[in-house]
């Protein structure tokens, strides 16, 4: 079911209660048809990506991952606490969209899940976050990157990515250090993401000793760069730092090279995608961005993953997929432990995770962060991102950026 | 200065593809009186058809300029079917109804062209195959693409096209006549249900041309990628002075302009406080002082209100 905000204005809101109503019903009567007359128990993990939409692409490759580990989990015959399980996914489509976010995490928390896998977008994940925490539900996200997630005080709040105090400062370092960039200038597509990750990367960058000689905001819907384009070919930059999504990076590589601009370009996660290649053609040569994690294929469980991901769906990981699976896999791995399936007697073995997962190995510190997670930067040659340099940030890059920013 | 001649360019070509979708709606305003909504789906369709045909086509290693006519005619036949279809079935049986009703049958076709297109093609961002590499013209620091300049005059050729035909044709002049009074018209020998069909139908043509050069020029489409078109258009179409055609043009270019100076220089003028994303605002601004001193728009004419 998605609605668009267009959409919305026919359905009077009548009606949609009526539907929610009816689909409320629905629900609960599903619920009570579950138990089964052998003693086999159903625990439901949830799953909240964008399955449709600009961003459907990597939803869906996070639902699959999560669907992965499932499947991978119930062939085990799991017993928790001595009773035989058998785990059930649900997935949700969030639309990439804040305001859906919280109906979908609502929703999930009323059929009863143990545990959820998501959101996709930090603007999704926040919300959400503050429903998941009330229900007592734990939550991993599998990508969410901006740094406030895990800093509202919610004790279900995990993620197992590095955060973009980390990210962006790594780029920043990399830029200054590597590149030997002097004059940068800076875009953000306006979302949580985009801008929490161009602010640490500015702030450092700045600290380093580097001119941010433009910062530029764009939206995550635009497909047209060239007036801040031409505005930032202006200032002569040698680097351009972009904070975003591929739908918008893909284009705007494209538009810099056909303005004749020939400053080098790189990114976040957002846009280290095949899909970002695919959109700037030609122009992404030469392209960096960085990745938390490792590279997918030098992940302690990257090969078998990827074979087997390719196997099942059709297509290649597109970005999260592993960390779907491994957000998966704490879970199951901390109600073994606690030896239950009670969120409220597992969530705090969650916290004291020690898993060897795909993407490496998984701990959280006090707040939910993953500790010690790396970050790969990598660069488009002969159309394929290749892996150039990982980094493990530590505490450090986060000090200096929290530092100056006065 | 080269760059704000730079941002001109940019405007100027942006402008063209708002002018070219602007059409559609004016000219379906003048003779109906009806907002088409749907128009800008119509383009999304054209725009993913001509995107559709040219990867297959490409595929098959067939010349470039072979594919790129191949792609236009099969988006403008399926759009020219769509477009006098959707007359057809959705409009046509509403001509009498009050005004209300064929607006809001309008946002229905809107959407259910968006979900169709969905279920057609997905709902991922797709990417046109790069047949011909644009090759960039250069004149005192000004940078074109040759892709570019053709999207600008072949706006301007189908507009100048679109005024001969509707000045000096036979059928122009029964759109004319349609236009003043659809109840005189048919009772002088205009068969006006015919008249409106080729109304759609040359505007949907149009409109698949937009959307070709919109996936020509940013290299990507989606399903909903006629939303934000269709509004900018529209937009275009009321500051000319909607149901004017030169208007559309003179709409259209003008937008694109504002557009592409606002976002050049919205974070001087405001000192940092107002960036770059915030190009809209001056966008629409304009169209409200048009609206406040100018209602009928640029080029519009006062008509008596016909019910």
């Amino acid at each position: 079911m998605s609605y668009l905000s267009k959409a919305d204005m026919i359905h009077p809101p009548a009606v949609r209660a009526l539907l929610a109503f009816a689909f409320a019903l629905m629900l609960a009567g599903c619920g009570r048809e579950a138990p089964k007359p052998s003693d086999v128990i159903t625990v439901r993990i949830g799953a909240a990506s964008p399955l449709t939409g600009p961003q459907a692409h990597i939803g869906i490759d996070i639902r699959n991952g999560v669907q992965l580990a499932i499947e991978d989990a119930n062939a085990a015959n799991p017993e928790i606490g001595g009773k035989k399980v058998k785990f059930e996914l649900i997935a949700e489509d969030d639309e990439a969209n804040p305001t859906k976010a919280t109906t979908v995490a609502q929703k999930l928390v009323d059929s009863k899940v143990a545990a959820v896998v998501g959101h996709f977008n930090s603007g999704a994940s926040i919300p959400a976050s503050k429903i998941y925490s009330d229900a007592g539900i734990p939550q991993i996200s599998p990508s969410s990157t901006n740094p406030k997630y895990t800093q509202q005080g919610f004790k279900t709040a995990f993620r197992v990515v590095a955060h973009d105090d980390q990210q962006g400062p790594t780029l920043g370092k990399f830029a200054i250090e590597k590149l030997k960039a002097r004059t940068i200038a800076v875009i953000d597509d306006s979302t949580a993401y985009g801008q929490g990750l161009a602010d640490a990367f500015e702030a450092t960058v700045k600290a380093g000793g580097a001119k941010v000689v433009a910062r530029e905001h764009t939206t995550d819907k635009d497909t047209d760069f060239k007036a801040i384009l031409t505005r930032i070919r202006g200032r002569k930059p040698e680097l351009v730092m972009f904070g975003g999504i591929d739908p918008q990076a893909g284009p705007m590589v494209k538009q810099m090279a056909e303005l004749g601009m020939k400053a080098k370009f790189m990114g976040g996660d957002g846009m280290q995608t095949p899909n970002f290649i695919k959109l700037a053609g030609g122009a992404a040569e030469g392209v960096m961005a960085s990745i938390p994690g490792l590279p997918k294929d030098q992940m302690p469980g990257g090969r078998s993953f990827l074979d087997r991901y390719k196997a099942k769906f059709k297509s290649e990981v597109e970005l999260f997929a592993p960390m779907g699976y491994d957000a998966v896999m704490v879970f199951i791995d901390a109600m073994k432990r606690a030896g239950s399936t009670d969120p409220a007697k597992f969530l705090p073995e969650v916290g004291k995770t020690r898993y060897q997962g795909v993407i490496g190995p998984i701990a959280f510190d006090s707040k939910g962060d993953l500790v010690n997670g790396p970050i790969t930067v990598y660069v488009v040659k002969g159309g394929k991102w290749e892996a150039l340099e990982t980094v493990t940030p530590g505490a450090a890059p986060a000090a200096a950026a929290d530092g100056t920013k006065k | 200065m080269d760059i704000f001649l730079q941002q001109i360019v940019n405007g100027l070509v942006q402008g063209s593809i708002y002018a070219l979708v602007a059409l559609g709606y004016t000219m379906v305003y003048g003779i109906l009186g009806l907002i088409n909504f749907a128009h800008g789906d119509i383009c999304m369709i054209g725009a993913l058809t001509a995107l559709t045909v040219a990867q297959v086509l490409a595929s098959m290693g067939l010349p470039a300029p072979l594919v790129l006519a191949l792609a236009a005619l099969a988006a403008v036949a399926v759009c020219c079917g769509l477009g006098v279809s959707i007359e057809r079935a959705a409009y046509r049986p509403l001509r009498r109804a009050p005004r209300l009703a064929p607006l809001i049958t309008a946002i229905g076709v809107s959407v259910l062209l968006q979900y169709s297109a969905a279920l057609v093609w997905g709902k991922q961002y797709l990417s046109m195959p790069e047949l011909v590499k644009p090759s960039d013209i250069e004149m005192g620091g000004i940078h074109l693409t040759d892709l570019q300049a053709f999207i600008f005059l072949l706006a301007c050729a189908v507009m100048a096209a679109l005024l001969w035909f509707i000045r000096s044709t036979r059928a122009g002049r029964a759109m004319r006549a349609t236009e003043q009074n659809p109840d005189v018209a048919g009772l002088m020998g205009v068969n006006v249900n015919h008249v409106i069909a080729v109304t759609f139908l040359v505007g949907s043509a149009v409109g698949a041309i937009a959307g070709m050069m919109v996936v020509l020029y940013y290299g990507i489409g989606h399903y909903f990628m006629g939303f934000m078109l269709g509004l900018k258009a529209f937009t275009a179409a009321v500051l000319g002075g909607i149901g004017n055609v030169a208007g559309a043009m003179v709409g259209g270019m003008l937008l694109g302009v504002v557009e592409s100076l606002a976002a050049g220089y919205i974070g001087d003028l405001t000192g940092g406080v107002l960036g770059s994303n915030y190009r809209d605002i001056f966008a629409f601004l304009v169209l409200v002082l048009v609206l406040v001193f100018r209602p009928s728009g640029l080029l519009g004419e006062r008509v008596a209100d016909r019910t």
